[in-house]
């Protein structure tokens, strides 16, 4: 007589499905989620689709349309060389998106081979590598940026993208690595071993998919940071070619007008820095939340 | 503890000492050296390289870094390149500004973000709690310079309540100077709000949700005597390591919000630095500001280990 | 006349908790009365409530519980919605606590000292007096130095040792009522023994009324007048102690009593009885009797109806509708593998151990924490290993895996051939041969495979199969453990704890194992369960001619499923002998002390031997006999001088029967047959 009784083989398929169910309700119902989904899904369709769906092309200029104020011709108006605000700022999200994305990835990458080397074989190994994470970690990352951008000749976005993931790397290798530590601990990693895996094995077939989750609200929170330290690089004109409509160096260019009542130049790129970032953070916390049920 | 002490700062010099070699060797990479830009590009070659030969940027890169280092320990910092004067002389005024202005941030945010996060603890799953953990974290990831400029406009501009640039005519009082730094603090403290209060945040619930908790309340205790006497000082230890690691970017705060509020600060001086090449400035700016990073972690691993009993124990033994 | 008023009452109470949104019950319709020093005892096995009802008592719930109906009366006042500054009253003077883990439920950051005269202030007692009296208390709880106990932190201090500062706290105001949570869960036997003594005197002298609360039935048999057992949050038995223990009314009871290896059965003798099935889930909708999907004797009655606590005379209840025939419950004897016998097989040698010695670096001093463990083992036996904490037993059988690495000059041999230390070193069949049960399927299994794959993969290393064969062959060793076809593609998390060793076992066997270390595999697990898990191991022990080298803290079971037992005490093998002589004795005054702490659920009761004083720290062991600072039998055995200054060898004192003590033999005898 077998001891599962029909009762039990239901259920356990059963406890699977709704428990998905319910993480999915919470996550449906949680308004922060919809929020943050709707407004980095509006950003995303402009990156993809902006240049087609804008009035007039970003670059062009009108001297004689300089610094008029919004209205039904222009919705943001246009800034001191005469070009359409609103054209640069919904183009304009192509680059922060891709650079982000980009730069995020390189460190969650980097950073989760690192802190899943160190966190597995821990030793002399681990304390040199904390060394060095440490050291990246004592200068701020806006001035390591600076430094390293200016050190290779101020605009390349390919650079600007390497050097924040670069910069992210020590971040997120701390992360997964106190997660790898907890579950080297534990004793299927022991069982693993007790049947001869090799150690490539052990860790991205067995801790590897235990870490995933953190790794994944690592990627989303600093997916935000990332849109952070781009918008301000380019404010302070470094790490992008010059002309382009990026965000940041649209409010540098712009910031003066504040003080002559030429306000949308400035705000709207703002605006969508803001948005953009909140958006990007709000899925995160969600993300992470719903992780931790 | 003395020994341990001495071990973590001699762990803090090495990580300066790495710091300072990484930064010397990444900026002289490059093409493009002081020499020609104090020249400017249409120099003729001779000249340039007799300028190097007098800056000493014609030797090997670990020459120079010896150099520099034997120069620092004596005391002197060498000539900034762009002011054509002493580094002291150009480096510390401005640091002393920003000090200026992050101190008042970071008396503004510490002790704000921490009530921030015992609040919204205590009143988990409420309102409260989802406004303070839901905004501050938002705010958090809005660059500086962003929220500088909203301020300038709304609070400077329209409203006229401040004033918009961080720095008064000299002879002003205290009173003044602080009204001037008001927005720019603002500013920073958005952006560091947000972390340190959800980890306080965290920190309170673990222990809320512990059983010592527990037990305080079922020995008889209100719910406030509990908090008081048992919660806060388990909560807040992790806290004191967060809020170290967070003056990295407070400091990089400064950069964008200097150039907002045109103030002569560190952050703006970096920046010209960086776009001058101005080598002595940068170097001396790195170490300076490394020492300060490392050494409000140290000092935040002391206090740590300090209150922390199962950790002074380990220690003493 | 009127019986007195009780000092607890628990009135139709009905408790819930909010789950992903759901709220479920967890404690359904109960009425239970403690009469004024009354010690009641609330048995159950894992989510049956029990630690609800206890933190219902002291009227405190989780953030997501709520009371859906009833009442909760404390000498005959209704305190159900009493406010919270009334409730604090109550807590501060007639009602206190006494809780699981001890060292968890102090303040790490406070000092013991602070902890304690914190309550004698709440009472109004001045600092002066709060110190003084705090120090009494902790005299009372016999902490033998309370000056410098109070000075510490809690991670200093032992489980028994915080254990005895908690009954310190709950008993400073002399409350009329104690709530003890599983007190001594989780402590080792004779720290168990002591603080269950402690109870039981402070008891007798202040005559205070108790709620106890365990899944240990030998221990809430020696400590309560009456017991209630919860199942699935229903009360479904309660009575004298004696009689539900004796003659059981309700078909739960009876089979888990049944379940509980108790002394002098083995399993070659007997197998045990278990419970079919599994635990109702949380909360699940119960319309009728909430046993009715696991009881044997279930007539369709059953399902639609709830039955009413039936009264069977002499104060003794249980809700049942065929509680007579209860008694005569049928067995679910029929055997997992019908074709094993019982072939007394002849047994060759398998494992030797010699010289084995293990020492840890330590940043200010080594410790040593197996010294010249010297074991061997035959085909098909099963060594039973027990020993409390800082023992060395966990150590000793990471050494055998090839997990750690022993001293030079430890040698572990199979068939005569010498094994490599470390895993790493040796061959895939040798690891196939020595395999691991861990105590904690949790931790065991890897959350985010399917139990096919972890069961295939083993497989496939192990045994050298091709995928698609190991896949097959995992099937039928998951059918085999009766795991059910339909949950092979099932990650762990949807199983239950049975299931999950289950799982872990069929892994054990997946490349033709000689050796299974099974290290606490059934302390995870509930009684009914264990039970399965036992009788399964005994099966494949038969049928496939494995070794288990057994590691438990519960003594019972280790006699039931051992041929041999080794005792172990500070790194040192302190006995070695058949299961009965080591039971029966003579034995070892450890052996002893440790055999008379156990409290046993038939009620035989050997005498109390008490080992003074605690577990000596392993880096600085006592001269000579590491055990002669709390030895029971040392004084007036004619050898102190021996035992204070020489360590005695491992000697074979009878056939197959080693010891280590100056003590003879044959003086041993006659002192504890006294």
């Amino acid at each position: 007589m077998s001891s599962t009784p029909i009762s039990l083989k239901h259920t356990a398929a059963q406890e699977r499905r709704t428990m998905r169910k319910e993480r999915i309700a919470v996550l449906r119902s949680n308004k922060a989620f919809v929020a943050g989904v709707l407004l980095v899904g509006f950003w995303i369709l402009c990156a993809i689709f902006g240049n087609w769906v804008v009035p007039q092309r970003p670059e062009f200029l009108d001297m004689m349309l300089t610094d008029l104020p919004p209205s039904g011709a222009h919705w943001f108006g246009t800034d001191s060389l005469g070009r359409d605000v609103f054209a640069r700022v919904i183009v304009g999200s192509r680059e922060i998106l891709v650079m982000a994305s980009l730069a995020t990835i390189i460190g969650t990458v980097c950073g989760s081979a690192i802190g899943l080397t160190t966190g597995y074989f821990k030793g002399r190994l681990d304390l040199f590598v904390m060394r060095i994470l440490d050291a990246i970690s004592a200068l701020p990352v806006l001035v390591i940026a600076l430094l390293a951008l200016s050190a290779v000749g101020g605009s390349s976005a390919v650079i600007t993208v390497l050097i924040i993931g670069f910069v992210f790397t020590p971040i997120i290798a701390r992360t997964v690595r106190a997660a790898v530590l907890g579950e080297s601990e534990l004793d299927y990693v022991a069982a693993a071993r007790l049947r001869t895996e090799k150690t490539p094995y052990i860790l991205f077939n067995e801790i590897l998919p235990n870490v995933l989750p953190p790794i994944i609200v690592e990627f989303t929170i600093r997916l935000g940071y990332a849109v952070f330290a781009i918008a301000t690089l380019s404010f302070l004109g470094v790490g992008v070619a010059l002309g382009s409509p990026n965000w940041g160096s649209q409010v540098a260019e712009n910031y003066s007008g504040i003080f002559i009542d030429t306000w949308w130049s400035t705000i709207f790129p703002a605006a969508a820095i803001a948005t953009l970032a909140i958006g990007i953070n709000l899925i995160a916390d969600s993300v992470m939340e719903a992780f931790e049920l | 503890m003395g020994k341990f002490i001495l071990k973590r700062i001699g762990l803090a010099c090495v990580t300066v000492f790495i710091v300072t070699a990484a930064i010397f060797f990444m900026t002289h990479i490059l093409p493009g050296n002081a020499a020609e830009r104090i020249l400017g590009p249409f120099a003729e070659r001779s000249n340039v390289l007799a300028l190097e030969k007098e800056l000493g940027l014609d030797r090997p890169l670990h020459v120079q870094y010896f150099n520099w280092i034997k120069q620092t320990l004596s005391g002197s910092f060498g000539n900034s390149v762009q002011f054509q004067s002493p580094v002291e002389g150009v480096l510390f005024p401005s640091m002393l500004y920003s000090l200026r202005l992050a101190s008042l941030a970071f008396v503004i945010v510490v002790p704000l973000s921490i009530i921030g996060g015992v609040v919204a603890a205590i009143n988990r799953g409420k309102l409260i709690d989802r406004v303070i953990t839901v905004g501050g974290l938002s705010a958090a990831v809005v660059p500086e310079f962003v929220w500088a400029v909203v301020l300038v406009l709304v609070v400077g501009v329209k409203l006229e309540w401040l004033p918009v640039t961080a720095y008064p005519d000299d002879g002003s009082n205290i009173a003044t100077v602080f009204g001037y730094l008001v927005l720019p603090s603002i500013a920073l403290v958005l952006v560091l709000f947000g972390y340190i209060s959800r980890i306080a945040r965290a920190g309170v619930i673990e222990a809320l949700d512990s059983d010592y908790a527990r037990t305080a309340i079922l020995k008889g205790l209100t719910k406030r005597q509990a908090v008081n006497r048992h919660v806060l000082r388990n909560a807040l230890l992790p806290t004191i390591a967060v809020i170290a690691s967070q003056v990295p970017y407070l400091v990089g705060g400064l950069v964008a919000v200097e150039v907002v509020f045109n103030y002569p600060g560190f952050g703006s001086l970096l920046l010209t630095s960086v776009q001058y090449r101005d080598y002595p400035i940068l170097q001396a700016g790195v170490l300076v500001v490394s020492v300060v990073i490392v050494g409000m972690q140290l000092i935040a691993d002391i206090l740590f280990a300090v209150l922390n009993p199962r950790i002074r124990q380990k220690v003493s033994e | 006349m009127t019986s007195p008023i009780p000092s607890l009452e628990l009135r139709n109470l009905s408790v819930s908790y909010r789950v992903r949104g759901i709220e479920r019950s967890v404690l359904r319709d109960i009425s239970i009365s403690i009469a004024p020093g009354e010690a009641y005892g609330l048995v159950g096995e894992s989510g049956c409530g029990k630690s609800t009802a206890a933190f219902a008592a002291m009227r405190y719930l989780p953030r997501n519980g709520s009371i859906t109906s009833g009442s909760i009366l404390f000498e005959g006042n209704d305190i159900t919605s009493l406010g919270e500054d009334r409730i604090k009253d109550l807590r501060i003077n007639a009602i206190s606590m006494v809780y699981q883990n001890p060292v968890n439920a102090l303040n790490p950051t406070l000092r013991i000292g602070k902890q304690v005269i914190e309550v004698f202030r709440l009472l109004g007692k001045t600092e002066e007096e709060s110190i003084e009296l705090t120090k009494e208390a902790l005299r009372k709880v016999q902490i033998a130095e309370p000056a410098s106990v109070m000075g510490r932190y809690p991670h200093q201090l032992s489980g028994g040792m915080a254990q005895r500062v908690v009954i310190a706290m709950a008993i400073a105001s002399n409350p009329r009522l104690l709530v003890m949570d599983e007190p001594t869960t989780g402590l080792d036997a004779t720290v168990e023994a002591e603080v269950l003594d402690l109870v039981r005197d402070l008891r007798r002298e202040s005559g205070t009324s108790v709620l106890f609360i365990s899944h240990n039935l030998g221990v809430i048999r020696t400590m309560c007048d009456r017991i209630g057992v919860l199942y699935a949050g229903d009360l479904v038995e309660e009575g004298p102690t004696e009689t539900v223990l004796n003659a059981p009314n309700h078909p739960y009871t009876v089979g888990l009593l049944r379940c509980i290896p108790k002394g002098g059965l083995n399993k070659d003798s007997e197998r045990l009885d278990t419970i079919a099935g599994t635990p109702p889930s949380l909360g699940a909708n119960l319309p009728g009797c909430v046993f009715v999907d696991r009881c044997a004797i279930a007539v369709d009655r059953c399902n639609t109806e709830k039955p009413e606590l039936a009264d069977n005379g002499s104060g003794h209840f249980s809700k049942c509708f065929l509680s007579e025939q209860a008694v005569n419950l049928p067995r679910t004897k029929s055997p997992v593998f019908p074709n094993a016998e019982i072939t007394p097989a002849p047994k060759s040698l398998l494992l030797e151990i010699e010289h084995l010695s293990k020492t840890f670096k330590q940043d200010t001093n080594d410790v040593r924490v197996l010294t010249d463990i010297a074991l061997s083992l035959g085909e098909g036996e099963t060594l039973g290993l027990v020993g409390e904490s800082g023992s060395g037993k966990t150590t000793l059988a990471r050494a055998i895996l090839g997990i750690i690495n022993p001293d030079e000059g430890s040698t572990i041999s199979m068939h005569g051939k010498k094994l490599e230390a470390l895993l790493g070193n040796r061959s895939a069949q040798e690891v196939g041969a020595v395999q691991i049960v861990f105590q904690n399927p949790d931790s065991a299994l890897n959350r985010r495979h399917t139990v096919a794959r972890i069961v295939a993969r083993a497989v496939q290393k192990l045994a050298g199969k091709s995928r698609e064969e190991s896949e097959e062959l995992a099937q039928n060793l998951l059918s085999d453990m009766s795991v059910d076809a339909l949950l092979h593609s099932v990650k762990p998390s949807q199983l239950s704890g049975g299931l999950k060793q289950r799982v872990a076992i069929a892994r054990s066997f997946a490349g033709k194992p000689e050796l299974i270390v099974c290290d606490e595999p059934t302390s995870a697990l509930d009684v009914s369960v264990q039970a399965n898990i036992l009788n399964l191991l005994v099966d494949l022990q038969r049928r496939e001619r494995v070794s288990y080298i057994f590691i438990s803290h519960d003594l019972g079971v280790v006699r039931y499923i051992s041929d041999r037992i080794a005792v172990l005490y500070l790194g040192r093998l302190m006995e070695l002998g058949t299961s009965e002589t080591v039971f029966n004795g003579p034995h070892h005054p450890y052996t002893e002390a440790l055999l008379s702490s156990v409290p046993a659920i038939d009620g035989s009761q050997r005498v109390r031997i008490r080992l003074g004083g605690e577990i000596p720290n392993p880096s600085q062991p006592p001269n000579g006999c590491v055990l002669h600072p709390r030895c029971p039998r040392m004084l007036g055995s004619g050898v102190e001088h021996l035992c204070t200054s020489i360590e005695p060898p491992l000697a074979e004192v009878e056939p197959g029967h080693h010891m280590r003590c100056h003590i003879p033999l044959a003086q041993l005898g006659t002192l504890q047959s006294k």
